[in-house]
């Protein structure tokens, strides 16, 4: 691929006065993230600047276990950053590790066999990524809100398991809206591509100069991609962490 | 004997709430009385296995509680919460759930709301727009659309006030005729076990202090 870009380092730092507005507008309103605002801009810098020698040591090395480490990595931290915000899922980490690691798998295999990338590190680490990255957004939302209905539904949910449902069946309308909400946010964003933003993904592909058809192409690709990957791990997550909340005796667990 | 418990302990939170407790429930009608925070409604839960003990035993027509399928079991006694807890939908939706989880095809809504003095136009409402007493008879119904041998009743009148808790003590009055069927109920009211209990059971701090029929313990 061509790229008609090259920035220096002085032009990234010349980016740093939109930064520098930022934090003169937070201080001016008193918000007080001026602080966050730094900490994220240093925290962006170093964490890119590793992840791009990291990728061009890999890229060169043109191998692709590097891939699947990295990949696994991943989803490791992936799994890890996703059960903070599942706090009130008890063992949330395995559901959401496996989940990742499904749909990690699933589709970066499918977009394989499919023909529509090749099995290299040009493709599969960024398009690895981004498939984790928002297969985590979407399984620690779904976590979270299950834990919340849970939490908030135990009256109900036990009146049902009096009947003699199964935790599964108990538990059902629950999950069912923690799927949703996992899922809903990319299906809206994915409904209004192109209309009200522009992806990232043909964003990059313009301003490097490929034609505007290609980068639409890509970005359809990853969206499909994306959407896949984002139901098959809500729905793993959810599936496998909403038994966590009973017992073999089908009680509602205290939490 | 319907229940019985032996030297029964439970904890929740570092809380002792059931210590030693030893009782009796015969087939008929008992009420469990005491005080708030006594463990009245802790121990209602453990006679259908919603939790079970941290000690001691619990036996369900002589055999051990935690050797019956927990699923049958909970359709066999079948537990009414304080507070109503239907599923979203209507009325017949949720007689139509627990009828399915009890494997029947065929629901006789008109009859199950009529036991928990239901008209049966109350089939289509939603459970949305019933009042918290016509809620707690719903919940009554669904219940005993699985014919259960037994009914666990938490405070069914709690939350009403006294024309609807007269109504639902009338209804619990004549299921008891009309149907071979026992309560168990919790209240913490003394007047309210004298008009429905047969036997009682008296809690205090999760302790067993009295239990014998009605006209011993409550005399």
């Amino acid at each position: 691929m061509t790229t008609s870009i090259h920035l220096s380092l002085g032009q990234v730092a010349a980016a740093l006065a939109l930064v520098a507005l930022a934090a003169a507008i937070s201080f001016w309103r008193g918000a007080d993230l001026e602080r966050d605002i730094g900490v994220a801009t240093l925290r962006s810098f170093v964490q890119l600047t590793l992840v791009g020698y990291a990728l061009k040591l890999i890229f060169e090395a043109d191998t692709l276990w590097l891939v699947f480490a990295l990949l696994a990595v991943m989803v490791v931290f992936g799994a890890l950053t996703a059960r903070s915000r599942a706090k009130r899922v008890p063992g949330a980490f395995w559901p959401l590790l496996i989940a990742l690691a499904v749909a990690g798998a699933a589709t970066l295999g499918l977009v394989v066999a499919l023909g529509v990338f090749e099995a290299t590190p040009r493709y599969l680490v960024p398009v690895g990524g981004m498939v984790i990255g928002n297969a985590m957004t979407a399984s620690a939302v779904a976590l979270n809100r299950l834990g919340d209905e849970m939490a908030e539904s135990r009256a109900r949910i036990e009146a049902t398991l009096s009947l003699g449902a199964t935790g599964e069946e108990a538990g059902r309308p629950f999950v069912r809206r923690a799927l949703r909400s996992g899922m809903i946010t990319l299906i809206d964003s994915t409904k209004t591509t192109g209309l009200i933003f522009f992806p990232g993904t043909m964003v990059g592909m313009l301003l490097a100069g490929a034609s505007p058809t290609d980068a639409v192409r890509l970005q359809l690709v990853l969206l499909y991609a994306l959407l896949g990957s984002v139901s098959i791990a809500a729905l793993t997550a959810t599936g496998l962490a909403h038994r966590n909340f009973f017992s073999q005796a089908h009680q509602l667990r205290e939490l | 004997m319907l229940f019985e418990l032996r030297e029964v302990g439970l904890v929740r939170g570092g809380r002792r709430v059931l210590d030693s407790v030893d009782a009796e429930i015969p087939a008929g009608a008992t009420a469990i009385v005491g005080p708030s925070g006594a463990g009245k409604s802790t121990l209602l839960r453990l006679l259908n296995r919603l939790a079970d003990p941290d000690e001691g035993a619990i036996d369900f027509r002589g055999r051990p509680l935690d050797s019956y399928d927990p699923l049958a079991l909970r359709r066999e006694v079948s537990l009414v919460p304080q507070l109503p807890a239907l599923l979203e939908g209507t009325v017949e939706s949720n007689l139509e759930y627990a009828a399915g989880l009890a494997g029947k095809e065929e629901v006789d809504a008109g009859r199950c709301l009529g036991l928990a003095g239901l008209d049966p136009e109350f089939a289509g409402r939603d459970v949305s727009k019933l009042s918290v007493g016509e809620q707690q008879r719903a919940m009554l119904a669904r219940a005993l659309v699985q014919e259960p041998a037994v009914l666990l009743l938490d405070e069914p009148t709690a939350a009403l006030d006294r024309a609807a808790r007269d109504a639902i003590e009338a209804t619990l009055a004549r299921l008891r005729e009309e149907l071979e069927i026992s309560l168990v109920l919790v209240s913490h009211d003394p007047e309210q076990a004298r008009r429905l209990g047969e036997w009682v059971v008296r809690i205090e701090e999760g302790r067993v202090t009295d239990a014998g029929p009605l006209a011993e313990v409550l005399a």
